[in-house]
């Protein structure tokens, strides 16, 4: 199976910001408080941060999915 | 019945004085309603060989759309998107107003190849004239008793994104206006009444009854290969002839606004794409092109068919700035990149505009440019921020003594040139 692809609901994201306390290796927030993800494939030991932050975020807006949003390079 | 022949397609689907032509005269200028007799495969496979892209903007295959609504099963929807969301285009309101039979042809002739449960045209509410048009359009179709499909007009909302894919359904819906939805699924997947949607822009629509009634050859017979047939285009600014043209694929800026009877006094820059779209220096004009490749070779796009001719007296950044705060008040207000990033953006800009900027503007705004690109819903703010990028690139002389402290060049009160609704100067 090929790795995961974190990607952000941006409606949905109201730049709680924890994704980037758990994930600072692929998540960074921006001026504003808003998640910049690194949309890279995500491998081995880092998928447990993944999902811990797609866990934690208190409105669902973080995603861990199988494929790469069109226009994502893996 | 023979083929239009030249670039006047569109145009030459309109009545004089903006004035549409009645069924009768419509099908006396261009024949029977097109053949209604293919099914998906094969009008897809007539796109496919023509080569049309969509007219809204993105400039997507129109075949691809067609294939990838018509393979589904289920009651389809089909969607003519005339909710011109661009202060500087008008070219859907003439269609719809002065030609609303070309646009209703290709409507009919795709709701009937894919066997559609459902045909809409959306029309702006605030385009009286264009709704007018396309009622009597019906009425007439009705009464003549060759439409096999019914069509329904519904009046949309205006605004920027209003008529943005995922927008434009979920107004038809029943949800707000001008409210893009995340995607995936996307419109072809779950449009209207979470049905398979197939959304096109107007004029699309009208390439497409042409094609059905001409073919694929003919519509190759203008443009060049990789940018068959032809587009609409507004033209507006500093030229001596603003308004929409009827312009070949593939073909230059020059020829556009010879066309247009040349510019009026001495330019500076283009604006093409419109409001999402790219500035350029007037010294590259000679040499650009507007077709596809030419434009995405120099980092633009022709978008939904927009030039503006900045004229030599105007301040390329203070009409950036204009144009930002709109872009940034147009925000759906769903996303914190889009929401926050243009009002940062525009905020800058209008301090640059002003002289007033603090140390390190410029470095604020690329970041944040590059820092907002692509997060939002939608693509409105990869738009603005491609506008904005690009203005920092065309005006870089300006921009310096903006940097520096000084005040605009052009004097205050002075008349904009960006159209923004509302503007006195704006006839809408």
């Amino acid at each position: 199976m090929s790795p995961p692809h974190l990607r952000v609901n941006p409606i949905t994201c109201t730049g709680h910001g924890i994704c980037a306390e758990l994930f600072p290796e692929r998540i960074r927030l921006d001026d504003w408080g808003y998640p910049v993800i690194d949309e890279a494939p995500v491998h081995g030991d880092l998928i447990d941060h993944a999902q811990r932050a797609v866990e934690a975020c208190p409105t669902m807006a973080l995603l861990l999915e199988a494929r790469a949003r069109a226009g994502v390079e893996d | 019945m023979a083929p239009p022949t030249g670039l006047r397609r569109l145009l030459g689907g309109m009545g004089n004085d903006g004035n549409w032509l009645s069924l009768s005269e419509h099908i006396e200028r261009f024949g029977d309603s097109p053949a209604s007799a293919m099914g998906a495969e094969e009008l897809a496979r007539l796109l496919d060989d023509s080569g049309l892209r969509g007219r809204g903007g993105a400039g997507f295959p129109a075949a691809v759309k067609v294939r990838a609504v018509g393979s589904r099963r289920g009651r389809l929807v089909v969607v003519a998107n005339g909710a011109e969301g661009e202060p500087a285009s008008s070219k859907d309101r003439l269609l719809l107003t002065a030609a609303p039979h070309l646009v209703l042809d290709g409507v009919g002739l795709v709701a009937e190849a894919l066997d559609v449960g459902e045909a809409i045209v959306c029309v702006k509410r605030v385009d009286a004239a264009a709704h007018e048009a396309v009622a009597q359009a019906l009425v007439e179709r009705a009464e003549a008793g060759t439409e096999r499909c019914e069509i329904e007009l519904v009046a949309v909302a205006s605004g920027y994104v209003a008529g943005e894919e995922s927008a434009l359904v979920n107004e038809l819906n029943g949800g707000p206006p001008g409210r893009p939805t995340f995607v995936p699924p996307r419109p072809f997947q779950s449009g209207v009444g979470g049905r398979p949607t197939l959304i096109q822009n107007v004029e699309t629509f009208a390439h497409i009854g042409l094609i059905g009634r001409f073919g694929s050859e003919w519509y190759r017979e203008q443009g060049t290969p990789e940018d068959p047939g032809t587009h609409l285009v507004t033209l507006s600014g500093a030229v001596q002839s603003p308004g929409v043209y009827e312009m070949e694929g593939g073909g230059s800026l020059e020829d556009l606004i010879g066309a247009a009877g040349g510019v009026a006094g001495e330019v500076q820059a283009y604006l093409i794409g419109g409001y999402g779209g790219t500035w350029f220096d007037a010294a590259l004009a000679p040499r650009l092109g507007l077709g596809h490749a030419d434009m995405r070779a120099v980092g633009g796009a022709l978008g939904p068919g927009i030039v503006v001719v900045l004229p030599a007296g105007a301040c390329g950044i203070a009409e950036t700035a204009r144009v930002l705060r709109f872009m940034a008040e147009e925000s759906s207000g769903q996303c914190g990149p889009c929401v926050h990033g243009l009002a940062a953006v525009a905020y800058e800009l209008e301090e640059l505009a002003a002289g007033v900027a603090g140390p390190g503007a410029v470095d604020r705004l690329e970041r944040w440019c590059a820092d907002i690109d692509r997060r939002g819903a939608c693509s409105h703010p990869d738009g603005a921020v491609r506008m904005v990028r690009s203005c920092l690139t065309a005006f870089s002389a300006d921009l310096a003594q903006h940097e520096s402290g000084h005040a605009c060049r052009v004097p205050h009160g002075a008349r904009e040139v960006l159209p923004l609704p509302g503007d006195l100067a704006w006839a809408g």
